[in-house]
């Protein structure tokens, strides 16, 4: 017997019980619809988390200084400055795997311009952060080398701090602003940079050059840094080099010993993202695993109705063996009927499975992202289903003795 | 004439174990059909004639003995090999019809020939001229429902010929229609016969047995008698449907 005339049989006889056709195909269209959204979901939440570490700064190192130890009480990490300006020219120049690295000093102050004020991060730094942090100037310029160099009372805010100073429309390029008693000329504006993963507003910054920012903001003692290093590397790989170059460097610089505990923290952005998406990596597998519990209650449903089917077919099991069935074709029928059956429940899934992630997606605000392999994967299973739940019932029907079947009542 | 005869049966047996009782449904047949016969086989019910239709239809295989078909020893050949010739070689006909419901006239007929792998327009062209044979040319898109006891039978007796068959097993074949509707289909089987088909029938009616050319009674398993006779004729009254 050729396929398609197989096929065709199937068809028809699926098409005779179309209601129970229906309901026997609805377990496997709720299982795939629900793998083809929850993968989707997963795979929206998870480019979401990805988009949000980029924003921060691709392959980004962050360097603190180590924790003060006050009898028993310790301080957190940055509290005891042990990091000095040498320590950064070094991160600068003897290690390979940096692309950039600058100092990041940092206060929570107010700013204000003629008519208001805001409080605010100023944060003292040098060029090389801007790399570091893949940050563009929206317009206006950047602070220089030579603002650094000269100590310039320049500044570069972020497009939420333009907008309590200045409002939405007006341009503040040019404009002075006061930070404490002094005043600084704007010279630029920031990209819109957006929140962190965490609800951080990374626009709520002003810029200012990191020695201007020690002689007029928060002075300290020069030779140490009073706040953070950022570091980038070029590539993911080279981040993870870095950690350790850098890590070894320190420790060598600040003389600790082999069994002694590093006097800063490293921190590695990356490994935050990795933890995050662990987090919907769980998501993710709990709910594909619900889905893989549905399918199978789905392939159960469809066994029970192809062993309903063999038996009210028996006379016609029988009639088909008298004019010339072998087994295998009486097996081979029922087998494509419940292929079908899951098959077909398994592309309507699909289709309602897209379209739950679709509205999801845009009610979140999530881009759609559905890889062809998922879809190709959840009919593939569905298929298998069909295939592992039908061999039972098919099998029984193909065994059936001729006469017994033709005499069933 | 080849020297086999088309149906031999030798010695045949057939048990069968019905919990601790071992029924003896056949015991001890021999036979021999020629081609182009027309044989009613009779008996009571519980005499082994069903048991006996089982075993020449190839649908049983004989507990021992052989049955030699077209010279050809079919008593001890697997599923698969007895398939095929119920496919090739045989017709089957029942008492209740056995049509597939909801399934038109025509793709009942083409049934036994999608299991002998024919093409579909193939199939669809012998199952009409089947069709035509049986007086049901204008009633090939017809279901089972929409059609009469006779009209039915003849579909199945279209099923039974559309392969091109050597012997044609019909079982109480008029068991569910009336009288004229019987005479009918009788008028359908000696036409058949005259075409060179042989048509083995089992019936319990007198006058159902007395349209074939040979009677073999059976009781207890065994054959009781076998004898020629002149066929009743139920020509003239064949064609109505």
């Amino acid at each position: 017997m050729n396929p398609v005339s197989t096929l065709r049989m199937a068809l028809r006889a699926l098409l005779r019980n179309k209601l129970r056709s229906f309901l026997t195909a609805l377990g496997i269209v709720i299982g795939v619809s629900a793998v083809i959204a929850m993968v989707a979901i997963g795979e929206g939440a998870k480019a979401r988390v990805e988009a949000q570490f980029s924003a921060m700064g691709s392959n980004l190192l962050i360097i603190m200084s180590g924790s003060t130890r006050s009898g028993g009480a310790f301080g957190g990490f940055g509290s005891l400055p042990t990091l000095t300006w040498e320590d950064l020219t070094a991160v600068q120049t003897e290690v390979s795997s940096v692309r950039a690295a600058a100092a990041s000093l940092s206060i929570n102050t107010t700013i204000s311009s003629e008519e208001l004020n805001w409080t605010t991060n100023i944060v003292g730094t040098s060029p090389e952060f801007f790399i570091a942090r893949s940050w563009d100037i929206a317009s206006g310029e950047n602070i220089s080398a030579s603002d650094v160099e000269t100590g310039n009372k320049v500044v570069v805010l972020g497009q939420t701090v333009v907008e309590q100073l200045f409002g939405r429309s007006s341009d503040p390029i040019g404009q002075m602003v006061r930070i404490g008693n002094v005043p600084f000329s704007v010279i630029g504006v920031m990209a819109t940079k957006g929140q962190s993963a965490m609800g951080r507003d990374y626009d709520d910054t002003a810029f200012v050059p990191q020695s201007t920012f020690q002689s007029k903001i928060r002075g300290g003692l020069p030779k140490f840094i009073n706040g953070s290093i950022f570091v980038s590397a070029y590539s993911p790989e080279d981040a993870v080099r870095a950690e350790r170059q850098i890590t070894e460097l320190l420790r060598e610089r600040h003389h600790i010993g082999p069994d002694q505990e590093d006097d800063f923290s490293l921190r590695s952005l990356s490994e935050m993202a990795s933890a995050q998406q662990e987090g919907t990596k769980t998501l993710t597998t709990l709910l594909a695993s619900i889905a893989a519990v549905s399918l199978l209650v789905g392939g159960i449903g469809i066994m029970n109705i192809m062993l309903v089917s063999v038996t009210e077919r028996t006379r016609e099991i029988g009639l088909r063996m008298a004019v010339g069935a072998k087994p295998r074709n009486i097996l081979e029928q029922f087998l494509v009927e419940s292929l079908v059956l899951a098959l077909a429940g398994g592309l309507c899934g699909v289709s309602l499975g897209l379209v739950v992630a679709r509205y999801l997606a845009s009610k979140f605000a999530w881009p759609l992202l559905i890889q062809p392999e998922i879809i190709l994967i959840a009919v593939g299973f569905s298929g298998a289903v069909g295939i592992v739940f039908g061999l039972y019932p098919a099998r029984k029907a193909s065994l059936l003795d001729p006469i017994d079947a033709l005499r069933f009542e | 004439m080849s020297e086999h005869a088309l149906i031999e049966l030798s010695d045949v047996t057939k048990h069968y174990r019905m919990g601790d009782v071992t029924v003896n449904a056949l015991a001890g047949v021999s036979v021999r059909i020629e081609r182009g016969e027309f044989v009613a086989i009779m008996g009571a019910s519980g005499s082994g004639k069903s048991t006996m239709m089982n075993v020449l239809g190839c649908l049983d295989r004989p507990t021992s003995g052989h049955y030699y078909l077209n010279g050809r020893d079919v008593s001890q050949l697997g599923r698969d090999a007895l398939a095929e010739i119920r496919n090739r070689t045989l017709g089957f006909v029942f008492q209740s019809f056995n049509l597939l419901s909801r399934t038109s006239a025509l793709e009942n007929v083409e049934l036994p020939l999608l299991y002998a792998g024919v093409s579909s327009r193939e199939r669809k062209h012998r199952a009409q001229s089947a069709l035509g044979r049986v007086g049901l040319g204008n009633r090939l898109d017809h279901h089972p429902n929409q059609m009469s006891g006779g009209q039915q039978q003849r579909v199945a007796i279209a099923r039974a010929i559309v392969n091109e068959p050597v012997v044609i097993l019909a079982d109480e074949p008029t068991g569910n229609l009336d009288t004229r509707t019987s005479v009918e289909i009788m008028a359908l089987f000696q036409e058949l016969g005259r075409a060179g088909i042989t048509v083995i029938l089992v019936t319990h009616e007198d006058d159902i047995a007395g349209y074939a050319g040979r009677r073999l009674i059976m009781r207890d398993g065994v054959l009781v008698d076998d004898r020629k006779q002149q066929q009743r004729m139920a020509a003239d009254l064949q064609v109505s449907a």
